[in-house]
């Protein structure tokens, strides 16, 4: 499945949902997503992954950029990702930069 | 304004390069393409050469034009690459001349020795495809980990607690309770963390994590057919990738992040990482051993040889690493650099290091270039340097180690003496007062500190502390050698039978053996290193050398957590009591003597009477107390502690010294008792304060206050 990538700004909030394989040939668009989502300087960055199937390095680089791009005042919420996806993260660390939930609206008031 | 330097001058096929640069070495991601550089003193030509991914054939071949050379260093940008998918290995063209040490063969691809992540192994015990040209296959790394606050933690040596493990090891039994996927690797370490420092520990000591071929000579046992693999991983295939089959991403090629992981965890929890590393050799072998890297790049330089050409082998593994040339000497400091700036990486042990003190023909050197590059650079500066100070080529400096104020050195003496004051040998307590203190016999006179000693009594290398007590001699028969392979000295008690045993009396003399070893490390001057399992009686079945299984008999099995629970809570409460007390951790010897007006020496030795050791031939019995305002030089204040250790083979009456008016002896471990330790703060007075039995092989500690 191509990838996508389609980025809304509710407020000070801005929510990137992604689907389909994320990797090198992908990657690139999904980063300027992210740079058009900062230019909006929300408060929390919310990546919704339910869509999507496979992550590969390049995929791990982009949120490593996601992160850092933003800075430490914003929250990054990794919404919804899949088993495959949400291991990668555990495994290489990455969860612990980020908060990773099954829904945005629940993990915000929680 | 656009940057010029960042555009192609030169083309070939579909690719467009430029003339590269030089530093760094390896392959670097730059702006719009990927810099590589490559250097080698004899090669005539280099080509480049680019694989897709797991691609057996290459996709294409770049000859360095003739002016990309600048001295003997090869460098080009090429532009436009897909680096997340991309492999890269060299051929080189030059001399081929044996006895000249020239081994050039265009035919052969080669592994950048500067390769940041090796493909080739993804998935650990995978049989690779022996066809592939190119095994183990150079790839791109990236340095955007976000580590936050995190440095290498700089605790003071002489305050650690070193836990010597191997990533598979740990966590590889099914028993270890971590996810499937996780088992056996740096993603399933970290999993583990709360049980680390349960324990006590606040350093570990990974065996071999760069990258390996656990396939590297792997072969059948000629009895069993068992598949025996190289599975300690004493043999280096690149120098600066971590194994990717140790980490649980490293088929997606993420072992660089699962390792950067493990440590900022580690490290946000107290607890350093130092690596083992091996620089004595790599896993090219001997004459009939593979091409990866160096062989074919410059072998003459890099590995040492004799007059005819062969490998000289003071490794006992087939070559020799020339550590000293200047070449050799620069990768060792870039990859040690590389290792703390990237990974954070808190100290290194170095594998037979004496090796690393020999000139290019094998005479040891008075004054090392290497070993005093490594002391005084900048980058490693606080972090630790521990020397295995011999070599296989018969070298041994323990105590003589080229120093330079900043290498320690695992005490192979400390080991050997107290295994034979732990079994009852006779004309041993006078060793055993040095192992006590530190070594000062060994390094007070060349102003080394008590922490240059690492003190263990065991180690991967040889039994584990249950078997130490369980086995007279050594049985490896399952390393399809014949029983021919391992050590001979063993300095080992089987405590009346040989293995495995009902007999109660027996079995409970080797609990209190146990116990009794790992109180004595404790309370030692000096590092102590506890080998991974040994704090819960984990058994090789007497094979002492086993370095070829990849099964239950490595693996840890954390059932054993349950089944000898009480020595667990025995061996932690003993580093959470050397943790507790100061006057265990000094920075430097002590003195013998009152210099800070308490009235008692910083350390005094005793017997089975006050102020009386017994020096003598036959004793089997030391007591040594030490004076708390003596703690850290005086600058701390502790408790009083002494300790009583009675390896004789009876009961015995130990008079204890007496105390300043105000304070009392609290009994914090006594071995050959039911109740073998009380928890720090709460232990119970001294029942007579003026003495305690003992019973045969059993060790007391006191605290005073």
């Amino acid at each position: 499945m191509s990838f996508s990538a389609t980025t809304q700004i509710n407020g000070k909030t801005a929510i990137i949902s992604i689907a389909g394989e994320l990797d090198a040939a992908s990657a690139p668009a999904f980063r300027q997503e992210i740079e058009q989502a900062a230019a909006a300087n929300p408060e929390h960055l919310v990546l919704e992954m339910s869509e999507l199937e496979y992550m590969a390095s390049a995929g791990l680089r982009v949120l490593i950029f996601a992160k850092q791009k933003m800075g430490v005042n914003v929250d990054v919420y990794v919404v919804a990702a899949q088993e495959m996806v949400l291991e990668t993260l555990e495994k290489t660390g990455f969860d612990q930069s980020v908060i990773i939930a099954d829904r945005y609206d629940t993990a915000v008031t929680a | 304004m656009e940057r010029i330097d960042i555009h192609p001058t030169h083309s070939s096929g579909n690719y467009r390069l430029r003339c590269g640069r030089p530093l760094p070495f390896g392959a670097t991601l730059i702006a719009g393409g990927v810099n590589f550089s490559i250097y080698s003193s004899h090669a005539t030509s280099c080509t480049l050469v680019l694989f897709k991914r797991h691609q057996p054939e290459p996709v294409a071949e770049i000859l360095f034009p003739e002016e990309f050379r600048i001295g003997n260093v090869w460098s080009m940008i090429v532009f436009d690459l897909d680096y997340e998918n991309l492999e890269y290995g060299y051929r080189m063209d030059g001399p081929v001349d044996f006895q000249q040490g020239h081994w050039f063969n265009p035919q052969k691809i080669l592994m950048d020795p500067y390769a940041k992540i090796i493909g080739g192994r993804d998935v650990w015990g995978i049989e690779p495809d022996w066809s592939n040209a190119y095994q183990h296959r150079a790839r791109l790394a990236f340095d955007d980990f976000d580590w936050g606050n995190d440095r290498p933690l700089e605790i003071p040596p002489e305050d650690q607690i070193i836990y010597e493990m191997h990533v598979r090891g740990f966590t590889q039994h099914p028993s270890s309770g971590v996810k499937e996927t996780h088992r056996g690797t740096f993603a399933a370490v970290r999993d583990k963390i709360p049980y680390l420092k349960q324990l006590g520990v606040n350093a570990i000591e990974l065996m071999p994590i760069f990258e390996f071929d656990e396939f590297e000579n792997s072969r059948c046992h000629p009895e069993t057919n068992e598949l025996l693999l190289n599975y300690w991983g004493y043999s280096t295939v690149g120098f600066f990738a971590p194994k990717a089959g140790y980490a649980a991403t490293g088929k997606y090629g993420m072992q660089v992040d699962e390792l950067k992981s493990l440590v900022k965890d580690l490290h946000k929890n107290g607890i350093e990482v130092i690596l083992d590393v091996v620089f004595n050799h790599t896993a090219e072998g001997n004459e009939n051993g593979p091409y990866i890297s160096f062989r074919g790049i410059d072998n003459k330089t890099y590995y040492m040889l004799t007059p005819e050409g062969y490998y000289f082998n003071f490794s006992g593994c087939g070559n020799t690493l020339n550590c000293n040339h200047p070449i050799v000497r620069n990768i060792v400091l870039d990859c040690l650099r590389y290792w703390v700036s990237e990974y954070h990486i808190d100290g290194f042990r170095f594998d037979l290091a004496s090796i690393l003190g020999r000139d290019p023909w094998g005479a040891p050197l008075a004054n090392p270039p290497l070993l005093e590059t490594l002391a005084f650079d900048p980058i490693l500066a606080k972090c630790k340097l521990i020397a295995e100070a011999w070599d296989a080529g018969g070298l041994y400096q323990v105590g003589s180690f080229p120093a330079y104020g900043r290498w320690a050195e695992w005490n192979g003496k400390y080991r050997d003496d107290i295994r034979q004051f732990l079994k009852g040998d006779a004309g041993k307590v006078g060793a055993m007062a040095q192992c006590l203190q530190g070594s000062p016999d060994l390094y007070a006179s060349a102003g080394r500190g008590p922490a240059t000693s690492i003190n263990f009594i065991t180690a991967h290398d040889g039994f584990t502390l249950a078997d130490l007590v369980s086995y007279n001699g050594k049985h490896n028969a399952a390393n399809g050698e014949y029983n021919s392979d391992g050590s001979n000295d063993n300095e080992s008690w089987n405590c009346g039978a040989e293995g495995w045993t009902e007999d109660p009396s027996i079995n409970a003399l080797r609990q209190r053996q146990i116990r009794n070893a790992i109180a004595m490390l404790m309370v030692s001057q000096g590092v102590p290193m506890l080998l991974m399992g040994d704090e819960l009686g984990r058994s090789q079945h007497g094979n002492n050398n086993t370095y070829c299984h990849d099964n239950e008999l490595n693996w840890l099995d954390w059932d054993l957590l349950k089944t000898n629970q009480d020595l667990f809570h025995f061996v932690s409460h003993c580093l959470h009591f050397r943790q507790a007390h100061p006057v265990l951790r000094n920075r430097y010897h002590f003195q013998n003597r009152d210099y800070v007006g308490s009235g008692y020496a910083d350390i005094s030795w005793h017997g089975t009477q006050a102020w009386q050791a017994d020096w003598s031939e036959a004793s089997r019995t030391l007591a040594f107390m030490l004076c708390g305002k003596h703690a850290k030089q005086g600058s701390v204040t502790d408790n009083y502690i002494y300790v009583a250790m009675n390896m004789y083979w009876d009961t015995q009456w130990f008079e204890v010294p007496a105390l300043p008016a105000s304070l009392k002896w609290h009994v914090s471990v006594n071995t050959g008792s039911p109740f073998d330790h009380f928890a720090i703060g709460v232990e119970p007075e001294l029942e007579h304060q003026h003495g305690l039995l003992m019973r045969d092989h059993s060790v007391a500690i006191l605290v005073g206050r």
